[in-house]
């Protein structure tokens, strides 16, 4: 054994209460058994799920009585959790947030294609993954070929605003050879990026089937611990030609060359202190993404700012 | 043409993909929902393999599952060279079958590991871990004794065999199962000499190595 292998950190230290009183989606809907306890950990404190024999999902703290694979009957639940099912996944919390989840009117549309590209668990901390997300400078070179290509690789002036609680980045462009598992040719993709939760963002892209309409794409962190993520891969397409799989193969590829980058960044967290790592052009979103957890008072996943407040 | 059942994070389909590459076979890939689909273990799939795991090829209506015996099938049959799949030189093909061998032993440890992070399958990390870490101590001692006598790869001779395939991308991506490789520099040198072979393709998760111009 060596002293640098990664492994699941501590549980999350002192309680932050705006990382505590957040909705979490803690499974895609369809991976979740029937009757049978899974067992997970939300910001450290152990969660168990399951669905009961009507098929209603159930989230509760972790009880001796209902170890992993054991048949659970909703009755003998001592401390059930609140739980919502949207956007394909199970959502819960482990404190009190302050209403529901944040909209997105597009899972309306009939014709889209909704599904969990996959979750996939990550050494890293939730606030690096959502940077990673929000980041179009890394796009021609950690996925060269399909979301950039060099020697394409300027970021050209976009804007970052704040919209009734959330970030928006708006005109993002970005060469991009194969901008979605639809594309047959390279074009120049113009991207929004939203920042509803601190912990979960979107992006709105163009698609190569419809030329008003935009595909969504969805990143929902579940911090496991403080460097340890489970991360969902919401997908909400337009893409009548791929099925479910070649669907998945292409953003399952992305997030797999996305995940050493994450687990080797030093440190986990992410530092909030603006002048802590240097900033270019295309970490504007990014400034404004920590500027916002600087001002939310989060402490999870972060190096604290030492500066004073805006 | 060759059909390979495959699934774009699976190491075991991975190398397939890397030696049909490299030997320039042309084959066609059908894309298997492995994960969240579980497609492989459908009624539909164990048509194919019952055994519900992949990789399979079907080359033209011969039907052939488990990673390292495609391998071997297909380093046969496709490369005229006879040099991945030395069935003429006994020693060596006794080396290769060990050492594809030993490539089980990362399968179990390694590639667990990564299983374990990546998709939460129940097996203890720090066991696979502590397993992977006694296996790539004897593998970079190896190499390094082969560096020594001038040679490259994992079997003896000039030329790197199928078990330089068979092992390459469990090394490659051990990191995703938090398994460093900071203490073993032959086995990152030997990673690299793979990855500068003629015809070789990344999967995602391997950074790619600077090459100079061919």
């Amino acid at each position: 054994m060596t002293g640098n292998d990664r492994k699941p950190g501590p549980a999350a230290g002192p309680a932050d209460p705006v990382a505590v009183n957040q909705w979490y989606a803690i499974t895609a809907l369809d991976e979740i058994p029937v009757g049978r306890a899974v067992r997970t950990e939300l910001l450290g404190v152990p969660v168990s799920y399951c669905r009961d024999h009507d098929g209603a999902p159930l989230a509760w703290l972790t009880q001796d009585s209902l170890p992993a694979g054991a048949p659970v009957d909703a009755q003998v639940l001592e401390a059930p959790l609140p739980t919502l099912a949207d956007y394909g996944y199970l959502w819960t919390t482990v404190g009190e947030p302050d209403g529901g989840l944040f909209d997105i009117p597009e899972t309306a549309e009939p014709d889209r294609r909704i599904l969990n590209a996959g979750t996939f668990g990550i050494f890293t901390s939730g606030p690096r993954a959502v940077e990673n997300f929000l980041d179009m400078g890394h796009l021609p070179f950690v996925h060269p070929g399909v979301l950039g290509q060099q020697p394409f690789t300027e970021i050209v002036d976009y804007q970052v605003e704040y919209r009734s609680s959330e970030i928006y980045a708006l005109n993002c462009l970005i060469f991009q050879p194969k901008a979605a598992a639809a594309s047959t040719s390279g074009q120049m993709v113009n991207y929004t990026f939203r920042v509803p939760h601190p912990l979960c963002a979107l992006l709105y892209k163009s698609t190569p089937e419809d030329d008003v309409r935009l595909d969504v794409i969805g990143l929902f962190v579940h911090p496991i611990g403080d460097n340890r993520i489970r991360a969902h891969l919401f997908n909400c397409l337009l893409d009548t030609v791929n099925t479910d799989g070649q669907l998945r193969r292409f953003q399952q590829g992305v997030l797999a060359q996305d995940k050493p980058i994450l687990e080797n960044q030093v440190p986990a967290q992410l530092p909030l202190d603006l002048d802590a790592e240097s900033p270019t052009r295309a970490d504007k979103t990014s400034n404004a993404y920590r500027r916002w957890l600087s001002e939310l008072g989060m402490t999870y996943g972060v190096v604290a700012s030492s500066q004073p407040g805006p | 043409m060759i059909k390979l059942y495959d699934y774009l994070l699976s190491v075991n389909c991975y190398k397939q993909r890397l030696l049909l590459s490299i030997l320039d076979v042309p084959y066609e890939r059908v894309d298997i929902d492995f994960y969240p689909g579980w497609e492989h273990k459908g009624a539909e799939f164990r048509k194919i393999n019952p055994l519900g795991h992949i990789p399979v090829i079907d080359d033209d209506g011969y039907v052939l599952w488990d990673a390292h015996a495609i391998l071997v099938y297909l380093a046969a049959k496709y490369d005229p060279t006879g040099t991945w799949y030395p069935v003429s030189d006994p020693r060596r093909l006794g080396e290769v079958a060990s050492w594809m061998l030993f490539a089980e032993g990362t399968t179990n440890t390694a590639s667990a590991a990564r299983l374990h992070v990546n998709l939460d399958y129940d097996f203890d990390l720090e066991a696979c871990q502590a397993g992977a870490h006694r296996l790539f101590r004897v593998l970079d001692e190896h190499l390094w004794f082969r560096e020594q006598q001038g040679q490259a790869w994992v079997a003896s001779g000039e030329s790197p065999t199928i078990a330089d395939i068979a092992l390459f991308p469990d090394v490659a991506l051990s990191e995703d199962g938090g398994i460093s490789r900071l203490d073993y520099p032959a086995l990152r040198r030997w990673t690299e000499r793979v990855q500068r072979l003629p015809g070789f393709i990344d999967m995602p998760g391997i950074f790619p190595v600077a090459r100079a111009p061919t």
